[in-house]
């Protein structure tokens, strides 16, 4: 089998979700999609007749974010029409979804230049948008013990004791890398502006963290789960599913939670012989990329699950990987993550996380992809592990090697 | 003789539901079968300008679907082929009426339940008597069951998904007001004007097309595909699923019915619904409570198991010895019932301040508007509170309700008897001392019987009536009379320790209380007896109880056993917590719980240090059916003994008087349910595992043996 090389790696910045006042409310998800998938082949001046295909990660697929936005961006974006496109959803993984799709038909020598990101715009096609039966449906909320994430996110921080300060004070760090690597210009490699139809920009930069973030100031926000867990009875169904557990402790809220922005990304993957072709430098190989469930209650402790079948498939261990990202959905899955393989925190999420920049959705995971090829080339490090955790209890991780 | 009779007035088609052989009409096949032919004569009928269908029945219109006939189904395993095409035809001809292209009015004289509201549902205007009786509404799931004649189509789309889920699950019967505050009905009148108006509703142009039939028809509130549907959906789950720990499926289809059937056209989601009423009928849940929770409670408070041969015994007058909470509160259900009671205590002031607990009570319900000012006068006038045993002279029963101790209710016991005529019958209220050895202290041990009420006594509807040795067939014959005059239900037990409701409730807490010393975590203790359906959970009820109090009972059951007695876990727990650690439950804010100012709790962390918490734990199914094979084991023991011998009296007593999960139907249904050969089998795996407290009795393994069961 051959290997799959990334030769880049662009995004969008992250505007905040919301239509009020977010920069990029102003920019449907098709222009969001349309602004990274132009950048790959300007920036590589390669002609885009050489993608076999767009695959692009996205959680609400409705509205202006349905019907295979995947194709709809690629026209948008005037790639060549032989050039198809498709959508996927493996919910908050996608956008890495995609690329591991993309890696594997790379690998398979089924393609030799792919494109493979994600879109998601939350200021117009709000969460929760395509609906879906697991909460609606009796036959698979009752047997499955739906709850909603917040409630499972806070349940691991029960279950794990992880306090209210333990996660506010992740969060504040999160913040505090953030600027960091705001203030030195570490993503302007990848980020591309979102401009208007008159060439104006409607934003250049992530416009979601708040530097000034302390676990003092976070001490002040009301948890965000706790009337829905305990009024609404989501917290007596989790005890069920997890009985041994006394009462829940609701420790998450928007400060330690991911925000909610809108954003896209987009990975250009391919072949060995794809980039001699047309002169593209391979900046990194895919190694490893795997999906996997785990029980959807308590549904966000994929990404330890995940990141150790990709290792033990790569024949790597914890020691080998240099960084690690992992989205931060909420402060707990992140600490969760870092018991489980024990990890030193030093060498997670080095730029900070979702937590301060957001997480558009279907477009994080292979936003997070750039991230740490940048990162990896910044420090001269050689391995990083990207990993998500994935509603109704999956998680997608993927191991990135620079060449 | 038919049962649905039509009469032609002004050109209308008054249909008449009468089934003479019953005192109220019921829903099934052969009225349908009669009623679509009506509607089809009438709908045919080219003088006739529309239809109203009323009832015979004084005070009620249709009570429900046939319980018999659904319980019998039950009994059998069930041809779902040939089932749903029955239940189809039943649904079929309920919306031939409501497309006959004629108006269908239902005059509803009175209660209109289960299966008759559904008909009325299927007319195109409903008018509702004003009378304080008359109650719509789907109660089914009341009995684990749901609507099975388009009750779960229709409701959801008159009055909105949201409203229409809340009735069902809760099974609410709502009267006049509330039912056209709802949208339940269009019109309330008083009785005399009921044909009147349905004929006038006919008359000016009344529409004979189903709102759902109407063009551009829209579900009040949204569709189930819209926010507010779906909102609702997920929320009404989690509350079910919260509430009933998965052990009610009835919930579950209702809720399945109405997703899956608002996205079809009414027929076809009529389709939908049989599937899930046919899942319940299938099942063991709506047997077991059907049989339970109305068969045997309707023959248990019938008195079925009175003995025959004795006279009824009138109940005039009634008098309450000690005037506490028990005996206050039996002097108010007493006296409600329109019974003289004489109620007694050391000094005035004591018994005073029992009859003021009625007084208080009343109060109350004047308060909420359940009753008026000349009633609570009449009532309290009944109450007759008094220091002197004199006037207990001409009583035909008196309840000792005395302090749990054997000098004083002796003493109270010869005070009485001197005065007593020798028809009289004396009942001591006990929940644990022997009848027997009590009835020593009476010169007439034949009249002497046990009657263990429940607290709080007006909300708890069982009395345990215990016979000891001595009495008589005639005492217990008038006792069922004495608890039926006062509104309550008699099971009647034989003498020994606990005798049956708190002797087998008691292996409930013993469970809890081993548990906690193998070294389960007490959060899964708890969770597991919820999980399991008791009202409540093992150490939560043993802090409620005081645990000082249960260690009394200990020191008491020491002492009478002596040698013989064995200490159990849970007692050596409760031992060290009171003894110890001065913990003795919610009294004193301290026991298994700690116990915040706010009234809110938290398991004592400190219970970790006494009963270390095991690394490996057992599923909450393992803990879960320890809690229910306990309760069933030593039930059939005290069968075995001879303490009680109906299975009906022991499944009605359990969930009556502890909240036995009212899912399995009781100790003996839930048996019969696992099947015994295979309950013996588990028990013996328990017994293996956990000790010989599961050893099931030789009672069961014939039974296992014979192939028997407790239930036909």
């Amino acid at each position: 089998m051959r290997d799959c090389y990334v030769f880049d790696a662009v995004r969008t910045p992250r505007g905040r979700g919301r239509a009020k006042d977010g920069s990029l409310a102003e920019a449907t998800p098709l222009h969001l999609a349309k602004t990274v998938l132009e950048a790959l082949p300007e920036r590589g001046a390669f002609d885009s007749a050489a993608i076999e295909d767009v695959i692009l990660g996205c959680v609400e697929p409705v509205g202006e974010q349905g019907a295979n936005i995947g194709r709809l961006a690629a026209l948008a974006s005037r790639y060549d029409d032989s050039v198809p496109g498709v959508q996927v959803n493996r919910f908050c993984a996608s956008g890495l979804e995609a690329v591991n799709i993309g890696a594997a038909k790379v690998k398979a020598g089924d393609a030799d230049l792919i494109v493979g990101g994600g879109v998601e715009s939350m200021s117009r096609i709000p969460m929760g948008a395509a609906g879906g039966s697991w909460s609606t449906d009796p036959a698979i909320a009752f047997p499955t013990f739906f709850v909603p994430q917040g409630i499972s996110a806070d349940l691991i921080a029960t279950m794990h004791g992880f306090s209210r300060t333990d996660v506010d004070s992740y969060a504040a760090e999160s913040q505090r890398r953030a600027a960091i690597a705001m203030k030195e210009g570490r993503f302007a490699r990848s980020i591309i502006p979102v401009k208007d139809v008159l060439g104006l920009t409607l934003l250049a930069t992530d416009e979601f963290p708040r530097p000034e973030t302390s676990v003092e100031s976070l001490a002040k926000l009301d948890a965000s789960f706790k009337v829905m867990g305990e009024k609404h009875g989501f917290d007596a169904v989790a005890l069920q599913r997890y009985a041994t557990v006394e009462k829940i402790d609701h420790v998450h809220h928007a400060g330690n939670s991911s925000g909610i922005v809108d954003g896209a990304s987009a990975v250009l993957l391919g072949s060995k012989e794809a980039g001699a072709t047309l002169g593209l430098t391979p900046r990194a190989r895919i190694v490893t990329s795997v999906s996997v469930g785990s029980e959807p209650c308590i549904m966000l402790t994929g990404p330890s699950i995940a990141s150790k079948k990709a290792l033990a498939k790569a024949g790597l261990t914890v020691d080998d990987i240099d960084l690690f990202e992992i989205n931060e959905a909420f402060a707990s899955v992140v600490l969760l993550f870092q018991k489980e393989l024990g990890l030193d925190p030093a060498k997670v999420n080095v730029n900070g996380g979702a937590i301060a920049y957001g997480h558009p959705l279907g477009a994080t995971g292979a936003m997070l992809v750039g991230i740490v090829i940048d990162e990896l080339e910044r420090i001269g490090k050689k391995r990083a592990l990207v990993t998500l955790c994935v509603g109704a209890g999956m998680g997608t991780a993927t191991i990135i090697e620079r060449v | 003789m038919s049962i649905i009779e039509t009469r032609i007035e002004d050109g209308i088609a008054i249909l008449t539901w009468d089934q003479r052989d019953r005192s109220m009409n019921v829903l099934n096949g052969d009225a349908l079968a009669e009623l679509d032919r009506a509607i089809l004569g009438a709908a045919a009928d080219a003088s006739v300008k529309g239809i109203v269908l009323t009832s015979g029945k004084k005070g009620s219109f249709v009570a429900g679907g046939d319980l018999e006939q659904i319980e019998k189904l039950g009994a059998g395993p069930i041809d779902f082929a040939d089932m749903s095409a029955r239940q189809g035809a039943i649904l079929t001809q309920l919306r031939r009426m409501e497309t006959c292209g004629k108006p269908v009015v239902a005059a509803l004289n009175g209660v209109a339940l289960g299966g008759g509201f559904e008909v009325a549902l299927a007319c195109h205007y409903r008018i509702l008597v004003d009378s304080r009786a008359a109650k719509v509404g789907l109660p089914e799931s009341g009995m684990g069951l749901m609507p099975g004649a388009g009750g779960t189509v229709r409701l959801p789309r008159l009055v909105g998904i949201g409203t229409a889920l809340s009735l069902m699950l809760e099974g609410k019967q709502v009267g006049p007001e509330e039912a056209l505050k709802l949208g339940l009905v269009h019109q309330v009148v008083p009785e005399s004007e009921l044909l009147g108006a349905a004929k006038a509703w006919i008359s000016n142009g009344g529409s004979a097309v189903q709102p759902w039939d109407a063009k551009g028809f829209k579900v009040p509130g949204g569709g189930i595909d819209q926010p507010g549907g779906l909102q609702v959906m997920m929320g009404t789950i989690a509350m079910i699923h919260a509430n009933t720990y998965g052990n009610y499926p009835h919930g579950r289809a209702i809720l399945s019915a109405v997703y899956e059937g608002m996205k079809l056209p009414v027929e076809r989601a009529a389709r939908v619904e049989t599937r899930y009423f046919l899942t319940l009928l299938g099942g063991p849940v709506a047997r077991n409570m059907l049989r339970t929770l109305f068969f045997g409670m309707q023959n248990a408070a019938k008195g079925v198991r009175r003995p025959k041969d004795v006279p009824p015994f009138e109940v005039k007058k009634v008098g309450i010895l000690g005037a506490g909470l028990m005996g206050a509160g039996i002097a108010f259900v007493g006296a409600k019932a329109g019974v003289q009671m004489v109620l007694l205590d050391r000094e005035q002031s004591f018994a005073d301040k029992g009859k003021q607990y009625s007084a208080d009570r009343l109060a109350k319900d004047l308060a909420k508007g359940r009753t008026t000012q000349e009633k609570i006068d009449a009532t309290l006038a009944r109450i007759q509170a008094t220091t002197s045993y004199e006037d207990l002279r001409d009583c035909d029963v008196v309840v000792e309700a005395v302090f749990e101790d054997r000098a004083v209710k002796a003493d109270v016991a010869k005070k009485a008897d001197a005065v007593l005529s020798d028809r009289a019958v004396f009942g001591s209220n006990t929940s644990a001392l022997p009848i027997t050895g009590l009835a020593e202290a009476s010169s007439r041990p034949a009249n002497f019987i046990g009657m263990h009420f429940f607290s709080p006594v007006e909300r708890m509807q069982l009395v345990e009536v215990i016979c000891g040795k001595k009495t008589s067939e005639e005492t217990l014959a008038k006792t069922y009379d004495f608890v039926k005059r006062i509104g309550k239900t008699a099971i009647a037990v034989k003498d020994g320790r606990g005798f049956y409701t708190s002797r087998v409730f008691g292996t409930y807490i013993t469970e809890g209380g081993e548990l906690l010393a193998e070294g389960v975590s007490p959060a899964l203790i708890e969770q597991a007896g919820r999980m399991s359906g008791m009202p409540m959970a093992p150490l939560s009820l043993s802090d409620e109880v005081g645990l000082h109090l249960m260690q009394h009972a200990t020191e008491q059951n020491r002492r009478d056993l002596g040698d013989a007695y064995e200490m159990n876990a849970a007692a050596k727990a409760v031992e060290l917590l009171v003894s110890k650690l001065d913990r003795h439950g919610r009294k004193n804010g301290k026991g298994y719980y700690e116990y915040a100012a706010d009234g809110s709790k938290r398991l004592w962390a400190g219970l970790s240090e006494h009963f270390p918490v095991k690394s490996e734990q057992p599923t909450v199914d393992e803990v879960m059916k320890r809690y229910l094979f306990a309760q069933c084991l030593e039930t059939a023991r005290a069968i075995e003994e001879g303490i009680i011998t109906s299975p009906e009296d022991c499944d009605v007593g359990a969930v009556l008087a502890w909240g036995f999960p009212a899912f399995t139907g009781g100790p003996c249904s839930y048996m019969d349910t696992v099947g015994i050969a295979r309950f013996v089998a588990d028990a013996d795996a328990l017994a293996a595992k956990h000790g010989k407290r599961f050893t099931p009795p030789a009672l069961l393994r014939e039974m296992a043996s014979a192939g028997s069961k407790f239930y036909p």
